[in-house]
């Protein structure tokens, strides 16, 4: 089946997402969309699977133009889509999460299950998924949902199977068995649309590649083009995927944690028996798949979330019992992994949010009043000294682009005296110049003199900036190695195999 | 250097009923002002189809269709003529001091409801849901009443002490509610109701009580005695007007709350909890500690709401003095959009309401249709989307698209 998307333009308000857009999947191809967060990539995909109408330009499939009004369409159509956020009931079988929405029946209307079991097995042997359908969602690993995913797309006939960042919950081992189904897939002839900013599997798996910036079509590179090709059209400027740094000056070990034990709110012991120290002048980063722990170890250092068992040190100061205020006034500076939920006030000001863990001292307050000359100085020192882009220091965080408010983010936790920086996805959906800038801010506090602590799902950052690297699986540290360490070997560490 | 392009990103979208809430509590102003417009014209729909004469000139419209038509338009002239003259400036009168006390009558009204109103304003703009203005104007006047009565104290201090009585009953009502959802979780709607009915019981037990505030030659009504002239809230304006010194105790009031939420580091972390409380955690703030203070805080304004209604009148007090205040005062605080100016404006309004019923009903117009008006006002803010499609307002999305392309747009030029 041969796909085309003709001039394709969607506009919200004044913003353009996608600006006369078109291209072609032919049957059997593995088509990459490259783009930054919020090029448009998104955009256009809920306009091919009917979730958005265009404005203008149509979809063509086999030279016949179609209009879809929602998913159900598409779906008819044969394009099946697997969200980055899977669409799975955990208490459901897989079987059960397959056919629902278009369940077999047998007589009376009763779910005819058998059939649908040997439809997962028919679909899952054709291509080695190793799928059995009477597993529950809930007790199935990430890699295998995923495929679960797929199956659903493929039970429903889909000739177009559109991935949406599929690899960014999967350790670098399931993203290669990712790569091989989705050749599998396309020998059979299966086209797939694959949505990613990872330039490594863009490499890997691409029959071709269509770059977009800015909702625009800017770029079709051939297979075989360089990383740092691909990566300053993505931009559109010349990047250097590569941050700069000197050897560390190793200091005294400023945070020290010993055996914590953390549980989260359901009282599962998340982190478990987790011992590290960082020196100054190093980075320490925390490498893992999402879920192992990371984000309630992160919480705790903070003093967000009751410890179990076990002490944390800061510059000798035991801090295991401390509230975030103290914690934070004891020198230690925190970049949340989720900048809207825990990193900004959406609706105060870039000024206001800049001050947000200051409002108890000076330099921002004056007694119980707000220094409101010496805040707005501060903002304006900081959007320069940081290269936020915004039109002023009134504008609502909640109006930047996800970089610039990480920019705000990481202006106010670097500008305090610090003695430690504890970073939880420093550069999540943010784009590429300012994951550079970020980058070099990092490494500009390491060479300050400061104990950085990185914690990231993302392999190629943790390369980029580590000095050491500790690996997490299960909420455990499967151990902690030097930064040249191979991929390969990190890859079986974060699957939980021991170096 | 030239300028470095960024890619726009699309904010994410919130989840409806979110957005709506939002949407709600910021009270933007011409979405209010429409609101309020479209609730005076249905009034006026009221007005119309229920007054004889207007129905009997249209039973005959075909006779004297400009009769018909001028009935309609007398009728709203006269209602809400009534109720400009009962609360604004009454241009039949005599002389000037006949003809502005309306409005005076206006401002003693709106006191109250613009203390009362601060006090659910500045909840909600730390995020909680509070509905129990009712219950601490109430233990309030339980203690301004106790003090103004029982207690005999030389004049001006009296009525400090009574005032500070006041405050401090009502805050502790106020803090009980804030304890009880920061340990427990408890949720403050459902709090706060409750604690309104036993505040009511209380006052009225208190009342009952020969030995706590029930009138010294007491019969089976539960009311109090006279307040002691010395714990009194003087007039204002002279014995010609009614009106005394609580709108000084609600001009103070609008002072504070600007003061305590525009200026002050205490404002600034109730907002930021009231924004994003998971943020504010994370910036070191306690979260639940914000919840009691901002409570206690608000509970205080609702007890200053209580002092100027239990030390103005002259006569024994019974539980009606609390008169509606406290549950409009939460519509005050919507239709202010919980700042200060907005809280003022809004009690004008309601204050105007209460002033002008009498007139409007010897207008021959049934009074009842405020109480319409009142609603329907808090209905179309609730539901912004109505207005919105009424008059075809745009929604608020694109604007931070655009503002966001404009952000962009700067940074080029610069």
């Amino acid at each position: 089946m041969k796909l085309e998307l003709r001039n394709i333009t969607k506009r919200f308000g004044a913003l353009v997402a996608n600006d006369q857009i078109s291209l072609t999947l032919a049957p059997g191809e593995i088509h990459s969309l490259l783009g930054e967060n919020g090029a448009g990539k998104s955009t256009l995909m809920n306009v091919l699977y009917g979730l958005l109408q265009p404005d203008e330009g149509e979809i063509l499939i086999d030279d016949k133009p179609v209009s879809f009004s929602g998913p159900g369409d598409a779906m008819a159509a044969g394009i099946g889509m697997v969200h980055q956020h899977f669409m799975l009931i955990p208490v459901f079988t897989v079987a059960e999460n397959v056919v629902l929405g278009h369940e077999p029946t047998g007589v009376l209307g009763t779910l005819d299950l058998p059939a649908a079991r040997k439809l997962v097995k028919e679909i899952s042997d054709r291509f080695g998924f190793d799928i059995d359908p009477d597993a529950k969602i809930q007790d199935l690993p990430v890699g295998a949902q995923q495929r679960v995913e797929i199956i659903k797309s493929l039970a429903r006939n889909a000739k177009i199977l559109v991935l949406d960042e599929p690899t960014a919950v999967l350790t670098p081992q399931e993203t290669d068995e990712l790569m091989q189904i989705m050749r599998d897939l396309a020998k059979s002839g299966t086209s797939i649309i694959f949505i990613t900013h990872k330039l490594r599997e863009v490499q890997q798996v691409s029959d071709r590649i269509t770059v977009i910036r800015l909702g625009k079509v800017v770029a079709s590179p051939s297979p075989k083009a360089s990383a740092s090709e691909l990566a300053s059209l993505m931009v559109g400027r010349e990047v250097d995927l590569n941050v700069k740094r000197k050897a560390p000056k190793l200091g005294a070990e400023t945070l020290v944690i010993e055996n914590l034990t953390v549980l989260d709110d359901r009282s599962h012991q998340m982190v478990d028996g987790v011992s590290f120290s960082v020196h100054d002048g190093e980075v320490l980063a925390i490498a893992g798949v999402q879920g192992n722990g990371q984000t309630e170890l992160a919480e705790a250092i903070l003093g967000l979330r009751k410890i179990h068992s076990g002490t944390i040190h800061v510059a000798g100061r035991d801090l295991t019992k401390s509230t975030v205020r103290e914690v934070l006034e004891a020198g230690l500076g925190y970049i949340p992994e989720d900048r809207k939920k825990d990193g900004l006030v959406g609706d105060f000001t870039i000024a206001e949010n800049l001050m947000l863990d200051g409002s108890y001292s000076a330099p921002f307050a004056k007694g119980v009043q707000i220094d409101f000359e010496a805040r707005d100085r501060i903002a304006n020192e900081l959007i320069q000294e940081f290269d936020i882009r915004t039109p002023s220091a009134e504008t609502l965080a909640k109006q930047l682009s996800g970089g610039n408010q990480q920019k705000v983010v990481v202006a106010r936790e670097l500008s305090r005296e610090l003695k430690v920086l504890v970073a939880s996805q420093p550069t999540r959906g943010v784009d590429v110049g300012s994951i550079e800038f970020i980058h070099e801010q990092i490494i500009a506090a390491r060479d300050s003199g400061k104990s950085v602590l990185i914690i990231s799902t993302e392999l190629d950052e943790v390369l980029a900036l580590a000095d050491r690297i500790a690996v997490m699986y299960r909420g455990r540290i499967v151990g902690i190695v030097d930064a040249k360490t191979t991929r390969e070997k990190l890859g079986k560490m974060m699957a939980g195999i021991a170096a | 250097m030239t300028p470095k392009k960024i890619p726009s990103e699309i904010p994410a979208v919130d989840s409806k009923a979110n957005s709506v809430l939002r949407e709600i509590m910021s009270g933007d102003p011409v979405r209010i002002g429409l609101s309020i417009l479209l609730g005076f014209f249905i009034g006026a729909v009221f007005m119309v189809v229920f007054n004889e004469d207007v129905v009997k000139s249209w039973s005959n419209f075909g006779a004297d269709p400009s009769y018909a038509l001028s009935t309609v338009w007398w009728t709203i002239q006269d209602g809400y003529g009534a109720l400009f003259s009962g609360s604004v400036f009454n241009l039949g009168a005599d002389n000037f001091i006949d003809g502005i006390r309306p409005l005076t009558e206006t401002l003693r009204f709106a006191a109250p409801l613009i203390m009362a109103g601060l006090g659910v304003a500045l909840t909600f703009r730390v995020g909680l849901f509070n509905i129990g203005a009712t219950g601490q104007i109430m233990v309030g006047l339980a203690g301004a009443t106790f003090v103004s009565t029982r207690l005999h104290m030389p004049a001006i201090i009296h009525m400090l002490v009574a005032v500070l009585a006041a405050v401090l009953c009502a805050m502790v009502w106020g803090i009980i509610v804030g304890i009880l959802k920061a340990r427990t979780g408890a949720h403050e709607v459902i709090v706060t109701i409750m604690m309104n009915y036993v505040a009511t019981s209380l006052f009225t037990f208190f009342l009952r009580n020969p030995g706590m505030l029930l009138e010294a030659s007491g019969g089976g009504t539960p009311k109090s005695d006279h307040p002691d002239g010395t714990a009194k809230l003087g007039a204002l304006l002279g014995p010609d007007f009614n009106l005394h010194y609580g709108l000084i105790l609600a001009v103070l009031a609008v002072f504070i709350y600007w003061w305590l939420m525009e200026r002050s580091t205490f404002g600034y972390r109730f907002r930021m909890v009231g924004h994003n409380a998971t943020a504010a955690r994370a910036a070191g703030i306690k979260v639940e500690n914000t919840f009691i203070w901002a409570l206690a805080i608000s509970a205080a304004f609702a007890g200053l709401a209580a002092a100027n209604q239990g030390l103005s009148l002259d006569g024994g007090l019974t539980t009606s003095i609390e008169a509606g205040i406290g549950f409009d005062a939460i519509t005050v605080a919507l239709l202010g959009g919980s700042r200060a100016g907005g809280v003022v404006m809004a009690g004008l309004l309601f204050g105007a309401f209460k002033a002008g019923s009498s007139s409007m009903q010897f207008a021959g117009v049934s009074p009842e249709v405020l109480g319409v008006v009142k609603a329907l006002i808090v209905l179309f803010i609730a539901a912004p989307p109505i207005i919105r499609a009424l008059y075809r307002l745009p929604v608020p999305g694109p604007k931070i698209y655009e503002a966001a392309k404009k952000a962009k747009e700067a940074k080029v030029i610069k």
